[in-house]
């Protein structure tokens, strides 16, 4: 049953690969991004490819006031929301810099949880939905090489944890998606290992299987990164604090 | 992955070895990604020594920067398709394995198609590629409307044969020297389905070889394998391949769907696969066969997948590998049709002689050419696939002397070591090519390591 998806965060690489994975089901797609005319050609790519049923619309992460207002603009309550809003930062200069710190923060934490929040409510008045956050294994364990992205993440993780909890049994679904290393514009400087690494696609027929089809809760796309995790998790933190992460 | 994350300034700035596919020669380039077509004229700013690489499928040096490489893996968006005219706008990046699995399915087929579809629409476009079908076609680049350059004074230009004429004619063919390209649209054909109705003939020397290229004048597509190592009286020898696509009707006729989902898994061949597997008596040996199977079935017309007859390499992954570390070069000459006999013998004798070659050698029949520096030209392309080392650089020299002289000329997209004298003998119009450049300003700011090598 195709159904209307809301993308926020709709220039990411990530984003438009779950649009793509859910053009291709005959879904209609509204696209959020803070720039809409950079997601344009996002649009354009679903439409040609798909012949999918696209709206463009303006939402910015950090404008949290202006959220109910766009959520009431929307031509339709979408049946799913994936949010793959998320930025990386600096962690040197957010060490020194609270303004970049605050804003990394905010991006990955505070706007997407405020604006999954809201929709949360509609979703429930309605008893309906399917609620998916792209997370991140950064926010399993912090780390001294990305900490403050990292504790943005865990909030959000735990936002979201608490969502599913509290929705269980009322029709909503709420997805945690830890995609590990993903190949996109964010992680191109950085050296991956490939075993370790996805593709953008992969990531996007996860989370379709996941939020559609009734898979995990918590979604890491390759399945490696569960252990890879689980071993970070279980190192005693005397012996943690001193690892170079 | 956010909005916000992808402000300039997220440029790489890594020096690394990289190469063509035939794995040589390999040379050290600083490597820029491109984020989007809007963002790139701010990236390239500036900066000299650079050449845009799509897929990375030229063999040689035609995708690797003088000092900058750009890698246009994500413009790789469509941006329009009318599935009522088959008009196709696309960015440059995209791949033609992207465009087919979109269009196909809804009945449409790219005008033409190289030997692999990991290529991309604007390497299609700088390398004005070729098909099976140029005899009735023409190249890539005679199917292309329109295209948006980005030139070296920073500005997306829309050029086609009506606007901007010229800029437009020597950048179909130009190897991405003329400026980067953006984006295109092209005019797709319909297709009734995926399948291709094949006929394979035997053609048991060179004579019959080049008769029966002749007699494909009316064929959609038609694309010859020639054993390379078949020496004396079977001199030339090997299968003719003539194909058509497969009418609804025929498919139906088979019990096929016409436009079955794409098997997925490939093979591939591992890394660090011994060069010395491909000899003398494994290719013999191979050759043998493939053309006592291939006369087997001679005659009786077969549905084969688009897949099979337009790239049976792409079914083995990295086959490059196959020639070992220090990799090969693929030698691709195209020959006036008047004496080709005399000078294919002459080509194919020494060929032989050296024994060497792979089992990977195809003869066509291409129809008059596009002009630039587009490849293509009324005759015979003879492509073979050698492995890089000093014996074979020295046939490729005797080869390259016999082309110049029978009026011919080799291949940009596969070159990796003709000379310059080579090179200005086979392009007659390199003058107003080089002219244009300069008009351009592009001689400093485009640069690969062949156009230094050629002098372009």
């Amino acid at each position: 049953m195709a159904g209307t998806l809301l993308l926020v965060g709709a220039t990411s690489d990530i984003g438009h690969a779950v649009a793509a994975r859910y053009a291709e089901a005959g879904w209609r797609i509204l696209l959020a991004a803070r720039d809409p005319a950079r997601a344009q050609r996002n649009a354009d790519d679903l439409a040609a490819r798909f012949r999918a049923e696209v709206t463009l619309l303006r939402l910015d992460i950090l404008e949290t006031d202006g959220f109910a207002q766009v959520l009431d603009a929307l031509p339709v309550l979408p049946d799913t929301v994936v949010c793959a809003v998320g930025e990386l930062g600096d962690q040197t200069r957010a060490e020194g810099d609270m303004t970049h710190a605050e804003q990394v923060m905010r991006t990955n934490f505070l706007g997407p949880a405020l604006l999954l929040g809201l929709l949360a409510e509609r979703f429930a008045a309605r008893g309906s939905g399917a609620i998916v956050g792209i997370s991140s294994v950064a926010g399993d364990r912090g780390r001294g090489s990305n900490y403050v992205y990292g504790a943005g993440k865990a909030g959000f993780s735990a936002f979201l944890s608490g969502l599913r909890n509290r929705l269980a049994g009322r029709g909503i679904r709420v997805v945690t998606v830890k995609p590990g290393f993903v190949r996109t514009r964010m992680t191109r400087d950085l050296r991956l290992p490939p075993l370790l690494t996805a593709a953008p696609s992969e990531v996007g027929r996860a989370i379709y299987a996941a939020a559609e089809g009734g898979g995990r809760d918590i979604v890491y796309v390759r399945p490696v990164w569960r252990l890879v995790m689980a071993v970070i998790g279980a190192i005693p933190e005397p012996v943690f604090k001193r690892l170079r992460l | 992955m956010s909005p916000r994350h992808a402000v300039a300034g997220s440029e790489a700035r890594n020096l690394r070895p990289i190469s063509g596919w035939g794995r040589y020669p390999q040379a050290a380039s600083e490597i820029l990604a491109a984020d989007a077509p809007a963002t790139l004229p701010a990236l390239l700013h500036g900066r000299r020594g650079l050449i845009a690489r799509g897929g990375g499928r030229a063999y040689g040096d035609a995708a690797i920067g003088q000092r900058i490489t750009v890698l246009t893996g994500a413009l790789d968006r469509m941006r329009g398709f009318d599935p009522a005219s088959g008009r196709l706008w696309a960015e440059a990046g995209i791949t033609l394995a992207e465009i087919l699995r979109t269009v196909l399915p809804q009945g449409f087929f790219p005008p033409v198609v190289p030997g692999t579809q990991f290529v991309t629409l604007g390497g299609m476009i700088a390398a004005d590629v070729h098909g099976k079908n140029h005899h009735r076609e023409g190249g890539f680049g005679a199917h292309v409307e329109a295209l948006t350059l980005l030139t070296p004074d920073g500005v997306p230009r829309s050029c086609s044969r009506e606007r901007d004429p010229d800029l437009f004619a020597m950048t179909l063919g130009g190897m991405g020297l003329t400026g980067t390209i953006l984006d295109a649209t092209l005019r797709l054909r319909p297709v009734e389905s995926g399948w291709i109705v094949q006929r394979t003939r035997v053609a048991a020397d060179l004579a019959a070889m080049l008769r029966a290229l002749e007699q494909d004048g009316e064929a959609t597509y038609s694309v010859a394998w020639i054993d390379c190592l078949a020496r004396g009286p079977s001199l030339g020898r090997g299968l003719v391949y003539r194909g058509e696509h497969a009418g609804r009707e025929a498919c139906r006729a088979a019990g096929r769907d016409p436009f079955p989902a794409p098997a997925r898994g490939r093979l591939a061949v591992p890394p660090g696969w011994p060069g010395w597997t491909l000899n003398r008596l494994s290719v013999t040996a191979f050759n043998a066969l493939y053309f006592r199977r291939g006369a087997a079935m001679a005659e009786t017309p077969a549905l084969v997948p688009w897949q099979a007859y337009f790239f049976p390499l792409d079914g083995l992954q990295a086959w490059n590998r196959l020639y070992g570390r220090r990799g090969f070069v693929q030698h691709q000459c195209v020959l006036p049709p008047r004496g080709a006999h005399a000078v294919l013998s002459e080509m194919l004798d020494r060929i032989a002689r050296l024994g060497s070659a792979s089992p990977l050698a195809v003869l066509k029949r291409l129809g008059p050419g596009g002009g630039g520096l587009s490849f293509p030209m009324e005759g015979y392309t003879l492509a073979l696939d050698l492995p890089a080392n000093r014996a074979t650089f020295a046939l490729l020299e005797a080869l390259d002397r016999l082309v110049v002289a029978a009026g011919g000329r080799l291949y940009l997209a596969k070159d990796a070591r003709q000379s310059r004298d080579t090179f200005e003998a086979g392009y007659p119009d390199l003058p107003a090519f080089r002219e244009m450049r300069r008009c351009l300003g592009a001689e400093e700011m485009l640069a690969s390591r062949l156009s230094t090598r050629l002098g372009l």
